[in-house]
């Protein structure tokens, strides 16, 4: 490549055709028209989206609080927040495109109104999305907002880093974005196997767009559990001993560990079908000594402890919902932790199982046929622990209740499909079947994105200082679990009668009825997104009858709820001391609660940084000169990730001090709130009584 | 040396210095998470390449293309690298003058350097060879796994002269001593990896 060469191309290989709507307009046969409307209208959403956002903002003066209040902001819980919204409008997308996928299928008797490559695109993008930019920002946000404040800590051990891994991963989830509008997404599945992804099968920016959003993201990952290990390792409160943790920190610790050694493998496999792709190099070609089933290793080697990384916080948060509304300690502590270790362990040992049919031999499919199913002891476990938690309990059906007893119906039927597919003698009958889509959506839907759900409404009080509306609620969460029921159970029957995963369009009149059911169930899947967002709506309008300032709307016992709601920046005005398990608990029942200490010290909270920000620009920038091949954008951001960690070396006064008197005030408001409001018991728990103080127990019966 | 006054793994400042040990212990132990990461990717690469040995594809293979004494001499020059980084460290801890700290880190430096340019060097050669990663798979393994460690020890070398730049204008204040203890865990790290790449890659590969 000259330099000449760069100048008479500055855009790189984009090209009219690069958008949406051209293909349409040079070839306007039918199939090419309803395909590029369909495209056309996911590109205009998305840049209407942009600009609408960027009026308003200019509209109400927003640029300036928005740059100094939460985009360089070091606050784990504002970090936490932006996680969060990324997660849900990323899954706003996905959720659309698995309706669209679902439509198609419905109507795929032989043909239907997709493209196979559309299709293709679909399947591609939504995998993608689900798993890496909702599954992954979602928890990361929850794990950031709640597991500082479990520990009694002031933020996270390293802040900043912790916007810059929130910087990477907006930076990739524009990326997959900007695919809708320039260009296409790779057609090679959410694992996109090489050599299909290779230059010789896939000559355009489709794989290039997803190898570049995953490095990205996958990057965020790796720094975000070193950040969350070293926090929960480094920054407890005194007293606050490993087997004192709440569950869901337990959880964030065996998630972060395994971030920190299932991610460098994604990154190898990554930057190796780059290498291949943009330099001829033959890692995974069919050429020239490559070796496919490298790639394959190496992308289950990272994808099957993502698994856990995703289910593992849902767990936590489960048991924390399950021990608060029941009223009870959770049961089997121990145990649950040991179980959850177990998983952590487990899930390195089982990546096998993802391609039981490339050719190992039937003793190496045995072993971890074996290790695969070994995993359901611990699990089975952690099942009965959540029992036995509700056994006898003051069990109350809030919405996150809704959730947590789906899970155990629903999650307890994925299970049992998995166990049968880590027969390697069953999965050689169904495997590449619509069978194993029922199975993942099984587990990932009422575990992962349920239980991420219900920590959405049990903490949402405590970041927003109000509840979210129970009756919207309760719809929604019915809609997400009848939905779930409608749109994958039949997968199971079409996966035994031989449907193929990923199959644009049948032959097979028989799979229509099946088809129509689960298209009606995805339906209600967007029914139930709708819901939530309505009930989001109303309980924003109707925010004041619902304040719960005091901050222990459902009588937590742990200690984030130890706080106002909001929290102030610096979580707690004195750092709390811990004397056994459920913490805010046993300082309730001990009357500690809401004590006020003599003395207020200085606290140091770390400065705002525009790293974070700056380094998702730039990632942003190289990732897609990467794509298009706009080799002085590659340059130009290249050196400016070297020059901008460098400058960032060479900061000082990286700390601001809050003064004591200031945390005295505050502390002084919210303890005088505490003084003036009226505890309730558990009966008025969804009443606009609940201004966050909880009735205690007497003799232990709970109110 | 009280077993109180060790933070972490390694050497650590000592009571000399009073606040600066007490910040080092999150900062220091976050570091080696990290290295552990990135062990894992060394890991991977390692089996990339020990899994591509077979696929020459019919062009050259290490015996064609490895050269032991020029990679003998980057051995000496990265080991002798980490001693001078060693003695920079001990210049630390104890307080020597500032010029003694900041000799020993450039003539590590220099020897870093050194080392690269004989690597640099070496590619050369192999290119010349025929030996060039869109070969095979053997060679784009070669090509993963050396310049892997290369480009970190780039990197090294740019995170050092910052640091010299930052002791210019700062002096060696906590941020700085921070950062010397961090890039000496670096370069060790780097070392060992070295080692395990002149024993997997070039040693096994002669014989």
């Amino acid at each position: 490549m000259s330099i000449a060469a760069i100048f008479d191309h500055p855009l790189g290989r984009i090209e009219w055709s690069s958008l949406p709507f051209w293909q349409m307009f040079q070839q306007p046969t039918e199939g090419n028209i309803i395909n590029g409307c369909i495209t056309t209208g996911a590109a205009f959403m998305v840049v209407v989206g942009a600009i609408v956002l960027v009026l308003l903002l200019t509209k109400y003066r927003l640029w300036r609080p928005l740059w100094s209040n939460w985009l360089t902001s070091p606050d784990h819980k504002k970090i936490g927040i932006m996680y969060i919204v990324i997660a849900l409008v990323m899954l706003a997308r996905a959720l659309i495109e698995a309706v669209l996928m679902r439509a198609q299928q419905a109507f795929g008797l032989g043909g239907g109104f997709l493209s196979p490559d559309h299709f293709a695109q679909l399947f591609s993008t939504h995998g993608t999305i689900m798993i890496f930019f909702m599954a992954m920002p979602f928890l990361t946000g929850v794990i950031n907002y709640v597991m500082p404040m479990q520990i009694g800590a002031r933020d996270v051990s390293f802040p900043v880093l912790n916007s810059i891994s929130l910087g990477l991963t907006a930076a990739g989830a524009a990326l997959v974005m900007v695919s809708l509008v320039i260009g296409e997404f790779s057609t090679g599945g959410w694992f996109g196997y090489p050599p299909y992804t290779e230059i010789s099968f896939s000559p355009g920016v489709g794989p290039d767009y997803w190898i570049w959003a995953l490095s990205l993201a996958g990057l965020g990952s790796t720094l975000t559990g070193i950040n969350f290990a070293v926090t929960i390792y480094k920054e407890r409160a005194p007293g606050m001993t490993l087997m004192r943790m709440p569950l869901f920190t337990w959880t964030a610790l065996c998630t972060a560990i395994i971030m920190i050694f299932a991610m460098p493998p994604l990154t190898v496999a990554m930057a190796q079908l780059a290498l291949d792709r943009y330099l001829g190099f033959h890692y995974f070609t069919n050429a020239l000594g490559g070796n496919m089933m490298n790639f394959t290793n190496l992308f289950w080697l990272f994808g099957h402890p993502e698994v856990y990384i995703l289910i593992l916080p849902s767990f936590g948060i489960f048991s924390e919902v399950f021990s608060t509304f029941s009223g009870k300690a959770l049961f089997g502590y121990r145990s649950l932790v040991m179980a959850t270790m177990a998983i952590a362990i487990l899930s390195f040992t089982v990546w096998l199982h993802h391609f039981f049919t490339m050719g190992q031999n039937a003793n190496i499919n045995a072993a971890f046929g074996i290790a695969s199913m070994l995993i359901g002891i611990p699990t089975g476990v952690k099942v009965y622990d959540w029992m036995w938690t509700m056994f006898r309990g003051r069990i109350r059906f809030t919405v996150p209740m809704f959730y947590a007893i789906a899970f155990i119906l629903l999650f307890v039927i994925g299970g049992i499909t998995g166990i049968l597919l880590a027969n390697p003698t069953i999965d050689y009958q169904v495997h590449n079947t619509v069978f194993l889509v029922a199975h993942f959506h099984n587990v990932a839907v009422p575990g992962v994105l349920f239980g991420l759900l219900a920590g959405y409404h049990f903490w949402f009080p405590k970041v927003f200082g109000f509840r979210l509306d129970e009756r919207w609620g309760k719809v929604s969460a019915l809609c997400w679990i009848f939905g779930f029921m409608g749109a994958f159970f039949p997968l199971y029957v079409l996966g035994i009668m031989g449907l193929p995963r990923r199959s644009v369009a049948y032959t097979q009149p028989s799979y229509v009825p099946f088809e129509i059911v689960a298209f009606l169930g995805a339906l209600l899947l967007g029914l139930a997104l709708i819901t939530l967002l309505v009930q989001l709506w109303v309980s924003i309008r109707r925010r004041d009858q619902n304040r719960v300032f005091v901050g222990d709307p459902w009588d937590g016992r742990s200690l984030e709820w130890a706080t106002s709601a909001p929290p102030p920046e610096y979580n707690f005005a004195v750092i709390p001391v811990v004397e056994g398990r459920d913490a805010f608990t046993t300082a309730k029942e001990n009357g500690r609660a809401y004590l006020q200490p003599d003395t207020y010290a200085d606290i140091e909270l770390p400065n705002n940084s525009a790293m974070g920000p700056v380094i998702a620009a730039i990632g942003f920038a190289l990732a897609f000169g990467l794509v298009w091949h706009i080799w002085w954008l590659v340059v130009l951001a290249f050196l400016a990730v070297i020059a901008s960690m460098i400058i960032r070396g060479f900061a000082r006064d990286t700390a601001r001090i809050v003064s004591a008197q200031q945390v005295r005030r505050e502390h002084q408001h919210w303890i005088d709130a505490v003084a003036t409001a009226t505890a309730i018991s558990r009966a008025d728990e969804c009443k606009s009584a609940n201004v966050g103080l909880a009735l205690q127990a007497t003799d232990g019966v709970v109110p | 040396m009280s077993p109180q006054s060790i933070k972490h793994p390694g050497l650590n400042l000592g009571a000399a210095h009073g606040k600066d040990n007490d910040a080092a212990e999150t900062v220091m132990f976050g570091f080696w998470v990290f290295l552990m990461s990135d062990a894992i990717l060394f890991g991977m690469v390692f089996a990339t390449y020990v899994t591509s040995l077979h696929g020459t594809a019919g062009g050259p293979g290490p015996r064609d293309l490895y050269d032991i004494k020029s990679v003998f001499i980057e051995t000496l020059l990265l080991l002798a690298s980490s001693f001078t980084f060693g003695m920079a460290s001990l210049a630390l801890k104890y307080k020597h003058s500032k010029t003694r700290l900041i000799g020993w880190m450039v003539v590590t430096l220099v020897l870093g350097v050194a080392f690269l340019a004989f690597e640099l060097h070496d590619f050369g050669d192999m290119f010349a060879k025929g030996g060039v990663p869109s070969r095979s798979g053997f060679l784009s393994a070669f090509f993963d796994l050396v310049p892997l460690h290369g480009l970190h020890v780039t990197a090294g070398c740019i995170w050092l002269l910052s640091l010299l730049g930052q002791i210019a204008r700062y002096g060696v204040d906590t941020k700085t001593k921070l950062g010397i203890m961090r890039l000496a865990l670096f370069w060790h790290f780097l070392d060992i990896v070295w080692i395990a790449i002149f024993s997997v890659v070039y040693l096994a590969g002669l014989t």
